[in-house]
């Protein structure tokens, strides 16, 4: 089979997984986690066959970058020409088929084990809640509650299969279209699996809350696309992405001379905003943290290694126009990259330092640590950015599902304790989990170091070498502190908290009855920990601390992605400044975290509070935005719908236009009837009746049935023919 | 003036007198007495036509069998019918129009019409009349067959007369 | 020496009397009277054309006797009739037989 042929099938299983499921599979649960699983693996597989032939085959990715794995179908004719869409592998998607087809298949293995299968059916379990537990009695009679399975099961992996589906078709794709069409799948599904507990509240407005805020990212995005084909005809990658047409782009100013912006940078900007909205970005980072509502699996699923990172990969992919036109220095477009991302960054790790839930503290590290990705692209740091994201995927995965393992383990505690009241996900109620969950602690210690960027063995620390080395290197200052100031943030949280789960003692009594996790779920975390200390090395600079160590940079590579865009990469030589700044702010936060928090116990206060004081409570309560947004942006468009276009212009204007219509044809047809139609018409009628009764009733009296009557009239008709035959013949004859 | 204008003159009077005592007369005997006076005046016009076989057949006819038959007629409806009150009714005065506009008509026509003032021509006496008249009634050639259907009708109406006044008891 | 058309006019006149005793007489047997004047006029017509015209031609006389025969018997069923409805509804006036009527 030819590479392009594989590459069009990848998408394929998940989505017939989806329809296998949600049509005929619901209800045997064993048979859809099946076809689920066996649908990711088999993508698994076409990824990697296909990463191996893009890497490894002839010329590597270099070649790859000249020639990429590329085939399209000419679908919708406009105009003269036809709008073709179809697959491309470069080496950016090659890397991004990597870790997307690795992530996805260690998930989906993750939830078979999350969703408890194998446990027996809740007590009270209702389709739409999580599940309460069910009473088992052993052979001694006595009772004991443990974890049931969940009741939507067969569910739950037909949308985790959506979801699949919807990234290998944006990673896989060749335009901007098609990639949009996975883009607005995987929103749908987010929406989908966020709410995937749809009896609770809380579950529901978070479901939505990431859809509307994604939404609006999403409006821009299209905006952008929509610029960008009217001003170039088409949305296929070897079109837009062509020296000429960047040319082009570069030097026309935007439309209605916008901002004093070109053309490339408005469209950069839109698309841009796109990514604001899908990787939460300040404004519109409101969404994440609300989304840890679903499952853990799909928290790693949207959070880590897909959704949020397609906002990335599509932000990376349109580089060029990112860049057009800045011969040295930043665009425009860049700029705003650059100061969103790093302001994200810096803003997300402070509120993670004092949120207690273990799913809130990563939710805010991964606006964080994608806010690193969007602020090295920002400063052209290209391959720097694609680097971290791959090594971000991986090591966000391992921790979320390792988090996930931890619930779990609390839940076990809960059920066997009866405190249904208790928060599972509540740090302060954790500790000591480090000899009751093993494997979970040290492969969640394996990816806290990784996020913190521990030095050398893990693969955060040499993708955010990257980035700072490669701030440095192009002087821009402010990036590189403020993302240095965020890297000792980050490992300061990161060591809070895994101090607070594992070390010290068990704090409540649940935290004492935990214990690890079946296999389904350790396995994985264990396969993604061999990623988060490998992966970091195919990206260790060729002249690393000075030394000569030939070609071991790989991921390089990806770069020559842009070849076919005629776009010349700086290359960076080491310098020893940006590697001490990383390592100083990695150790300096994780020491200080582990200090602080020795002996945490049960009922102190945190360490953090008594530092910041009234701060705490602010970043607490993440700024206070969502209560801004609620009392600004949602209210006045609840208004706006409710009032304004509801009872104002829906029943007011259009109704009461309605209405005053039927009035006036009522009266009218009153009217029309009254004047015209009872007296004209049907009087007439009527009239023409009464004439012809009239001339009946005048004449029959001549019928009297006397013979003599009748024949005076016969004699008077004669003699009036007679005359005036007499008349005509006699007279007018002559 | 020749005796027969004279004739003439005094029979058409009689004529035309009695004849308008019929149509007027309340009494309805009288007027069946006035028709017979009518026809016998009428008989003597036939003489003075030269058609005297006529003139007999006129009275014999006329006066001796169907002014009888009047006569009976009056006889037996005459219990409703009594001779008082107007025998006219309502219509006169356009019947009496109708008849004068005809009758002046007529004359008009009559008197201007050239054939109207010729004498009348000679007679052939090579035959008499009354053999020629039966001759004529009997021959194929001629009319012997109006003269069948004529018998025939007399039949008939005779017949007729008969059943329709059958008194069905 | 009499001409023709006095014979006519005074067949006429017969015939006018005739007609208007039909047309205004209400006693039916008195209506059948009048008819039997005009039937006379035309009899006193046919044979004054006959001696006036062409005495030679017997068909004058000849259709005088049709004429004849042909009043005789309507006067006879005629009469009859007006006997048969005296009999059944004693009327006399020809007013009163009116039932074909509207």
């Amino acid at each position: 089979m030819t590479t392009e042929s594989l590459i069009w099938l990848l998408p394929l299983p998940p989505l017939l997984s989806f329809f296998l499921i949600i049509l005929f599979t619901n209800r045997n649960r064993a048979l859809s986690h099946t076809i689920g699983v066996g649908a990711a693996a088999l993508a698994w597989l076409g990824s990697m066959i296909v990463f191996l032939r893009a890497a490894f085959g002839e010329g590597g990715f270099h070649h790859l970058g000249e020639h990429p794995f590329h085939s399209a179908i000419a679908w919708l004719p406009v105009g003269e020409t036809t709008f073709n869409i179809g697959i491309q592998i470069d080496p950016l998607s090659a890397a991004t088929l990597f870790f997307v087809g690795w992530t996805i298949f260690m998930i989906f293995l993750y939830s078979v084990g999350y969703q408890n299968f194998g446990q027996p059916e809740g007590d009270h379990d209702k389709k739409g809640l999580p599940p309460h537990g069910a009473t088992v009695t052993d052979e001694h009679g006595h009772k004991h509650t443990v974890l049931s399975i969940e009741p939507n099961y067969s569910r739950f992996f037909a949308f985790l299969s959506l979801f699949a589906f919807g990234m290998y078709v944006l990673v896989v794709s060749d335009n901007l279209l098609t990639l949009f069409v996975g883009w607005e799948i995987m929103g749908l599904c987010s929406y989908l699996l966020i709410g995937f507990w749809f009896a609770k509240p809380s579950a529901r407005a978070a479901a939505i809350k990431a859809f509307m805020t994604t939404r609006i990212g999403d409006v821009f995005m299209l905006l952008g696309l929509a610029y960008l084909y009217s001003q170039t005809g088409s949305l296929s990658y070897r079109v837009i992405f062509s020296p000429e047409v960047l040319e082009h782009l570069a030097h026309d100013p935007a439309v209605g001379g916008f901002l004093g912006l070109t053309t490339a940078s408005l469209i950069g900007i839109l698309f841009f905003m796109g990514t604001i909205g899908k990787s939460a970005q300040f404004p519109l980072h409101v969404w994440l943290p609300d989304a840890m509502e679903g499952p853990t699996p799909v928290s790693a699923m949207i959070h880590a290694a897909t959704m949020v990172s397609a906002g990335v990969y599509m932000v990376i992919r349109i580089f060029p126009i990112l860049s057009a036109g800045a011969e040295h220095g930043l665009t425009p477009a860049m700029s705003t990259l650059a100061v969103i991302g790093s302001f994200s960054a810096l803003f997300a790790a402070t509120i993670a330092i004092a949120q207690n839930d273990i799913k809130r503290v990563l939710a805010y590290s991964t606006i964080s640590q994608l806010g690193y990705m969007i602020a090295a692209l920002g400063i052209g740091a290209y391959v720097a950015a694609a680097f971290h994201l791959i090594t971000h995927a991986f090591f966000k995965a391992l921790l979320f599902l390792g988090s996930g393992s931890i619930i779990h383990g609390m839940e076990h505690g809960i059920l066997h304790t009866g405190d249904h009241h208790m928060d599972p996900q509540d740090m302060m109620n954790m500790g000591g989990l480090r000899r009751s969950m093993p494997i979970t602690f040290w492969t969640f210690l394996i990816g806290g170091l990784a996020l913190s960027g521990f030095p050398f063995v893990t693969a955060g620390f040499w993708s955010k070498d990257e980035i700072f080395a490669d701030a440095f290197a192009n002087g821009h200052y402010t990036v590189l502190i403020v993302l240095a100031l965020t890297a000792f943030l980050t490992a300061f949280y990161t060591m809070r908290q895994i101090m607070l789960a594992f070390a010290g003692e068990p704090r409540t009594k649940e935290a004492e009855h935990a214990h690890e996790t079946p296999w389904t779920m350790t396995v994985p975390l264990m396969i993604l920990a061999v990623f988060a200390i490998a992966a970091g090395w195919v990206g260790i600079p060729n002249d690393f601390l000075g030394l000569n160590l030939g070609e071991i940079n790989w991921i390089h590579g990806v770069s020559y992605t842009l070849v076919l865009s005629e776009f010349e990469l700086e290359g960076i030589t080491f310098s020893f400044i940006p590697l001490t700044i990383s390592l100083a702010v990695a150790l300096g936060g994780l020491v200080v975290g582990g200090v602080m928090y020795r002996d945490f116990k049960a009922g102190q206060t945190d360490p953090v509070k008594k530092m910041l004081g009234g701060f705490h409570a602010v970043l607490q309560n993440k700024y206070y935005f969502d209560e801004f947004y609620h009392a600004t942006f949602v209210r006045f468009s609840q208004w706006v719908s409710e009032t304004f276009s509801f009872q104002w212009i829906d029943r007011g204007i259009i109704d009461g236009f309605l209405h005053t219509l039927a009035r006036v044809a009522f009266f009218l047809g009153g009217v029309f009837r009254d004047r015209f139609e009872l007296p004209v018409i049907s009087g007439g009628a009527d009239w023409v009746a009464s004439v012809f009764q009239w001339f009946g009733q005048t004449f029959r009296t001549i019928q009297s049935g006397r013979v003599q009557q009748y024949m005076i009239l016969v004699l008077v008709n004669v003699i009036a023919f007679g005359f005036l035959f007499y008349y005509l013949v006699e007279v007018v004859g002559r | 003036m020749t005796p027969v204008q004279v004739l003439f003159i005094i029979s058409s009077l009689a004529l035309l007198g009695l004849g308008f005592m019929v149509v007027t007369t309340r009494n309805l005997v009288r007027a069946a007495l006035y028709l017979i006076g009518t026809l016998f005046s009428v008989a003597v016009v036939f003489v003075l036509l030269e058609a005297s076989f006529l003139a007999v057949v006129q009275v014999v006819v006329y006066i001796g069998a169907i002014a009888i038959l009047f006569i009976f007629a009056v006889m037996l409806t005459r219990r409703v019918m009594q001779d008082t009150g107007s025998q006219t009714n309502s219509n006169w005065p356009w019947a009496a129009l109708v008849a004068l506009l005809l009758f002046g008509g007529l004359t008009y026509i009559l008197t201007s019409w050239s054939g109207s003032s010729a004498e009348a021509p000679a007679l052939s006496s090579q035959s008499d009349m009354v053999t020629e008249l039966g001759k004529a009634l009997v021959n194929p050639d001629a009319y012997i067959l109006p003269f069948e259907v004529a018998s025939i009708l007399l039949l008939a109406a005779l017949i007729g007369a008969v059943v329709v006044a059958w008194d069905r008891d | 020496m009499v001409p023709l058309s006095w014979y006519l006019i005074v067949a006429a006149g017969l015939f006018c009397l005739g007609l208007y005793g039909v047309l205004s007489r209400k006693n039916m047997v008195a209506i059948l009277m009048s008819v039997e004047l005009m039937l006379n006029a035309i009899n006193i017509n046919l044979i004054a054309f006959w001696r006036y015209q062409d005495p030679a031609r017997i068909v004058g006389q000849a259709f005088a006797i049709m004429v004849f025969a042909v009043s005789a018997a309507e006067v006879a069923v005629g009469l009859a009739l007006v006997i048969s409805l005296y009999r059944r509804r004693k009327i006399v006036i020809a007013e009163n037989v009116d039932l074909m009527k509207w």
